[in-house]
């Protein structure tokens, strides 16, 4: 498969009548990441559920060059919002193990658990973890299904250091193999030479 | 095993893990069932000529209880999301989610039938006409109420927004699975019409409401 390119040209997103924002474009190569930053409510959040296919463009165009033809961008990404689709009564395994096969053929839940550091506590309920084990368990999902778009929104909320630099890592081994990350973030998340998508605060 | 199987499994194992769902459903229809006689009275005779409507009745608004979290519970913990990303086509997990609904909520309800038979004064006979056309008829109750479902949380309204959308539209099968099961005691209709005109309204249901569901759920994303 040729290397994958995302492009985005002037996306514009209207939610509730208000335009939150337009204008946008963008293009990723295969191994780059993107920084999506601005102040709250510029609409970072909001541009990644539209390349995840979750809302409608109100206008411009998001295109895939390299990936499956037929599939949609969401279908070929993950996304890892603020909500951790974790279900409390399934143990962790269990929880990694449904979005797994459900979402490809990932099956290997043993290593990617043994990836964010949640190996030993496989058989608990996931109702008994705390917000950055949740994160981290969110985290597992990507490692344990592969697809070639990351759309992480706030990715380090809730991480300890530790869990920050797995991530990091996660996401260097994701470029390197010629992925794509966009990320919405307030803060540096430990990658080096990712551009920088700044959505203004226009009113 | 495929992406509907496994959907599948896991909300059955997510409604007998929770508890509640199967087993609070029955409780409702029990009491609903035992609370009819109190309110009509000790006449035999009467309550054995409405049994199947008061059974059918029962079984209709329990099977309503759980429906507000078939799909808000997704939605909420944003599972919706990766559902609607994924490449199993919306409509088919729909499908598997209001299979798994049913059989966790709608075949207790019809196993619980020939218990409340009896409180109803119902025959053997007779009882097993009422749980047959349950059987038969349940399935579009959770079908119809799948796209209820979606529609609330597509409008980001819940609760009991949800009954009055959906009890309007189980009307025809009410009045055929009653037909039926009156059909099978007291005739003079042969049993076969009403129940063909049931099973082919679950069939109808199980084929629009995947269907109506995902088109409100892609609609309602904003």
């Amino acid at each position: 498969m040729r290397p994958i390119r995302l492009l985005g040209s002037d996306l514009a997103c209207v939610r509730g009548g208000r335009t939150v924002f337009r204008g946008v474009s963008f293009t990723v190569e295969a191994g780059q990441a993107v920084l999506v930053s601005g102040p709250n409510g510029a609409g970072k959040s909001s541009l990644l559920r539209l390349v995840a296919g979750l809302i409608r463009a109100a206008g411009g165009r998001l295109t895939l060059e390299g990936g499956e033809a037929d599939a949609p961008v969401g279908e070929q990404a993950h996304y890892l919002g603020h909500q951790d689709a974790l279900k409390p009564s399934l143990t962790v395994g269990e929880n990694l193990a449904f979005w797994g096969r459900y979402l490809g053929s990932g099956t290997a839940t043993a290593t990617a658990l043994a990836a964010v550091g949640l190996d030993a506590i496989a058989d608990l309920p996931a109702g008994y973890l705390s917000a950055g084990q949740r994160r981290r368990l969110s985290i597992a999902r990507l490692v344990a299904v592969p697809r070639a778009i990351w759309l992480l929104d706030e990715p380090t909320s809730a991480l300890d250091a530790a869990a920050q630099a797995i991530l990091a890592d996660r996401m260097r081994g994701h470029l390197a193999g010629g992925g794509i990350i966009l990320a919405a973030t307030h803060g540096p998340i430990g990658l080096d030479g990712a551009q920088e998508l700044r959505l203004g605060a226009e009113r | 095993m495929t992406a509907f199987a496994i959907l599948l499994l896991r909300d059955m194992r997510l409604a007998v893990r929770q508890g509640g769902g199967a087993l609070i459903g029955v409780l409702f229809f029990l009491i609903v069932v035992t609370l009819m006689p109190f309110a009509i009275g000790p006449d035999l005779a009467l309550l054995a000529r409405i049994g199947p409507a008061i059974l059918w009745l029962g079984a209709l608004l329990a099977s309503l209880l759980a429906l507000d979290r078939l799909i808000a519970a997704d939605y909420e913990d944003g599972s919706l999301d990766l559902i609607l990303m994924a490449r199993t086509p919306l409509e088919l997990a729909l499908l598997a989610k209001a299979l798994a609904h049913w059989l966790t909520t709608g075949l207790p309800l019809v196993l619980a039938t020939p218990l409340l038979g009896l409180l109803l004064n119902l025959d053997p006979r007779a009882t097993g006409a009422v749980a047959l056309t349950l059987l038969a008829g349940t399935p579009a109750l959770t079908f119809i109420g799948l796209a209820g479902a979606a529609l609330t949380v597509a409008l980001r309204r819940g609760g009991l927004l949800i009954a009055v959308l959906v009890l309007p539209l189980t009307v025809p099968v009410l009045i055929f699975g009653v037909a039926a099961s009156n059909a099978a005691i007291v005739g003079p209709l042969p049993f076969g019409t009403p129940f063909t005109i049931l099973v082919a309204l679950t069939l109808m249901s199980a084929v629009i409401g995947p269907f109506a569901a995902a088109a409100a759920l892609r609609h309602g994303l904003e």
